[in-house]
């Protein structure tokens, strides 16, 4: 279970000095990371610093984790095949919603009977599926830059810079 | 007697024989209906997932390369503008564009993206005299600027109101729509920009075959999220964009009177007796013209010759 702890989420989990154990808690807190930084699609928002330890005392373990972690989720889809399921030995969200989503290797991969979970969310919509609807529910932020930063190239993207008007061939269009 | 005769035999005999070259022709053209391309790909719009965030747009713009827009791709008060009375829709700067829905009874708003739906049979290109339009075997309609002559008829066929016309270019007629990311993205297998983009995954990217089965998961493993219908599947013939929502599409301003059928059906008929129309009756009504007055000109002609006499 620690090394698979360890993984949590992305590359870069911060293991800095362990969690106190949370009372009545079923989770491992000394396995879990204090701070996790998610920064593998970090282009157009910086990456964000998330406070594992934190969001531990907010919600369950299966409510972000759903089968793998801690209680058995109970959802009636789930239940179904994974009524008597062990503790999985991933717990990171990378290690099953992938980087790249959509491409063709992934595409073609459908047509496979044997695969029941066809339409697994990529990292992102893993992310902000998860993330999301509780923040909203939580009063929480829940607008972009609530929980990460714009990029000089997020704010080329989205237009909010003067160097990115200057540059496009009609800057006289703008207004702004 | 024996003149009256041949004219009743030659009417017969032409009627005859332009109803049997007007209707196995229409009869063929009626059969073959056309079920899209085999591993076309396509989009599932999932309406309750989309938060308004306007990525797609921007994406789109990039991809695009699209003129900048009048109001940055984060700033939100674009879902309050109206136009006409109508909310925000595709024009010749952006090929996608997302709105606002406020609906009755739901404490909060849905968004719905609007681009080309890519139809399987798709209207604009069946309406185009030119064939500027194209449907390829990836799914994508795209079009060529270069035989358009820009008597805009797409715009009229199109039952989403997607083609734009650029009208700020009057002497180089070209219909601006979203392509499906084709030349860049979708020959390669590749998702679209907007799809790429999105934060939430509003879009999924697949076969159409695969994502319909994906949609009919949703719904039958969330049965109280959505309503039963995926607009789109049957939807003007099919489309290669479909959309789940998680109220009536009327009140998200899905335009539900779209018949099931393509739109082509309703003219094919009709439109494959026009070019037989065109060239048998000028031919066949000339004839007819000409035997019907020639007992007069004889007539005419004996009479005339009787006073001369």
């Amino acid at each position: 279970m620690k090394t698979t702890h360890r993984t949590l989420f992305v590359a870069v989990a911060l293991l800095l000095a362990g969690a106190s154990p949370g009372l009545g808690q079923t989770m491992d807190e000394y396995d879990a990371p204090t701070t996790v930084t998610i920064d593998s699609l970090s282009e157009l928002y910086e990456p964000v610093i998330f406070s594992h330890v934190r969001h531990t005392k907010l919600a369950g373990c299966k409510d972000c984790h759903h089968h793998t972690t801690g209680h058995q989720d109970m959802h009636p889809n789930c239940v179904r095949c994974h009524l008597h399921s062990p503790p999985s030995q991933t717990v990171s969200c990378k290690d099953c919603h992938t980087r790249q989503q959509f491409y063709p290797e992934q595409v073609t991969e459908l047509s496979n009977p044997n695969i029941y979970h066809i339409d697994k969310p990529g990292l992102k919509g893993a992310y902000h599926l998860n993330c999301i609807p509780c923040h909203v529910e939580k009063n929480a932020p829940s607008h972009c830059e609530g929980c990460h930063a714009m990029t000089d190239a997020g704010k080329d993207f989205f237009y909010l810079t003067d160097k990115t008007s200057a540059t496009t061939k009609n800057k006289d269009n703008r207004v702004r | 007697m024996k003149k009256l005769i041949n004219r009743r035999r030659f009417l017969q005999g032409s009627l005859v024989a332009s109803a049997a070259a007007t209707f196995p022709l229409a009869k063929n053209t009626a059969a073959a209906t056309f079920e899209g391309y085999p591993d076309s790909m396509g989009v599932l719009v999932d309406l309750s997932r989309c938060v308004g965030c306007r990525s797609c747009e921007a994406a789109c713009n990039k991809e695009q390369n699209l003129p900048a827009p009048e109001k940055p791709f984060n700033d939100f008060s674009v879902f309050d503008e109206l136009s006409h009375g109508q909310k925000r829709r595709t024009d010749e700067t952006r090929y996608t564009v997302v709105n606002r829905h406020d609906i009755p009874g739901l404490n909060h708003p849905l968004f719905r993206k609007i681009q080309c739906n890519h139809c399987l049979e798709p209207a604009c290109l069946t309406s185009c005299f030119v064939n500027a339009y194209t449907k390829t075997p990836e799914g994508a309609v795209i079009y060529d600027a270069s035989v358009c002559v820009g008597c805009r008829t797409c715009m009229i066929a199109c039952p989403f109101n997607i083609p734009a016309f650029r009208y700020s270019s009057a002497f180089d007629p070209k219909i601006m729509k979203c392509i499906f990311c084709h030349d860049t993205r979708l020959v390669k297998g590749l998702p679209p920009a907007c799809v790429e983009a999105c934060p939430q995954e509003v879009m999924t990217f697949g076969r159409r075959t695969d994502i319909l089965e994906m949609g009919r998961q949703r719904i039958r493993e969330n049965p109280a999220a959505y309503v039963d219908h995926i607009y789109g599947e049957h939807e003007a013939g099919g489309t290669a964009w479909m959309y789940l929502s998680p109220v009536p599409f009327e009140q998200v301003e899905f335009n539900t009177a779209v018949p099931k059928e393509p739109i082509l059906n309703y003219v094919k008929d009709f439109l494959s007796i026009v070019p037989m129309v065109l060239t048998i009756w000028p031919a066949l009504f000339t004839g007819i013209h000409l035997l019907a007055t020639k007992k007069e000109k004889m007539e005419q002609q004996k009479k005339s010759e009787g006073s001369e006499s």
